[in-house]
């Protein structure tokens, strides 16, 4: 065997050797729990609707009660077992927000519930709130010049 | 006329096929590129507040309901709207205003419900 001598040789040989992750089955799982976890969504949005809310009520009670539901799975570490099916299916719906909210807070837990819980509960909801928002903040400026 | 007689199963399907698609997305950012979970949140939020911004991704929560407002580019969209919406009442102040206020359900109770799930859950011990 030849010596490894450029990055992009190590490269090449880290993609032979390493398994090849079953990518149709894993964004087949994605899709299903993706759009499970969606569906899920539109039917509490109905009932509110049903129920006589209008579109942004229900839109923030959807939030509210996917996010209530994956941090408590989460407490009880049956959202893990969902994750490692689903991979981005439990990720990007909102409910991968909560995770990502409650997953470092119990890791951390033992460093105190103050800097511990507290603080590391940000570790990944941090940049996606500090980038979501301050995009928010652009926008609502560019919006100025137009409006 | 009760509840599940009200349900509209042809958008019940538009919702989990356009979620489904989202999924799928990140499940190839996953898969194909070495982006951590956390950047591909990041990404997934920032282009949902541009497409929102740019007034594109309100058709496609016309189009699939939740299936496009649950995924986090709902989450941006929903922020970027805000924005936009409050500018209109308030000028550039709203900027400022408008987007967390627009989500401030979500953000109030991924708080809250995630310190009380974090006091309910034992720390496990991690398996070497």
């Amino acid at each position: 065997m030849k010596p490894i001598e450029t990055k992009q040789e190590y490269n090449d040989y880290v993609d032979k050797k390493s398994p090849n992750s079953p990518i149709f089955k894993n964004c087949f799982n994605a899709f299903f729990v993706g759009g499970l976890i969606c569906s899920i969504g539109q039917i509490i949005m109905d009932f509110c609707k049903f129920k006589g809310m209008d579109e942004t009520i229900s839109s923030t009670v959807v939030s509210i009660v996917l996010i209530a539901v994956s941090a408590i799975l989460t407490g009880l570490n049956i959202f893990n077992k969902i994750g490692k099916f689903a991979g981005a299916g439990s990720l990007i719906p909102i409910t991968g927000f909560a995770n990502s909210i409650v997953s470092p807070a119990i890791e951390y837990k033992s460093e105190g519930y103050i800097m511990g819980v507290g603080g590391k509960m940000f570790t990944i909801a941090g940049p996606v709130l500090v980038f979501g928002i301050s995009s928010s903040v652009i926008i609502g400026i560019i919006a100025t010049l137009f409006i | 006329m009760n509840f599940l007689q009200s349900i509209d199963w042809m958008g019940l399907l538009k919702c989990f096929i356009v979620g489904g698609i989202i999924c799928i997305i990140g499940q190839i950012l996953i898969d194909k590129t070495k982006l951590t979970p956390a950047r591909i949140l990041v990404i997934y939020v920032t282009v949902g507040a541009i497409l929102g911004g740019l007034g594109i991704y309100k058709y496609l929560i016309e189009f699939a309901g939740a299936g496009a407002t649950v995924p986090l580019t709902g989450f941006g969209a929903n922020l970027a709207k805000g924005a936009i919406q409050e500018v209109k009442s308030l000028g550039v102040l709203g900027a400022f205003i408008g987007g967390v206020k627009a989500s401030a359900g979500g953000i109030a109770a991924a708080v809250f419900f995630g310190y009380l799930a974090s006091l309910i859950a034992k720390p496990k011990i991690k398996k070497q």
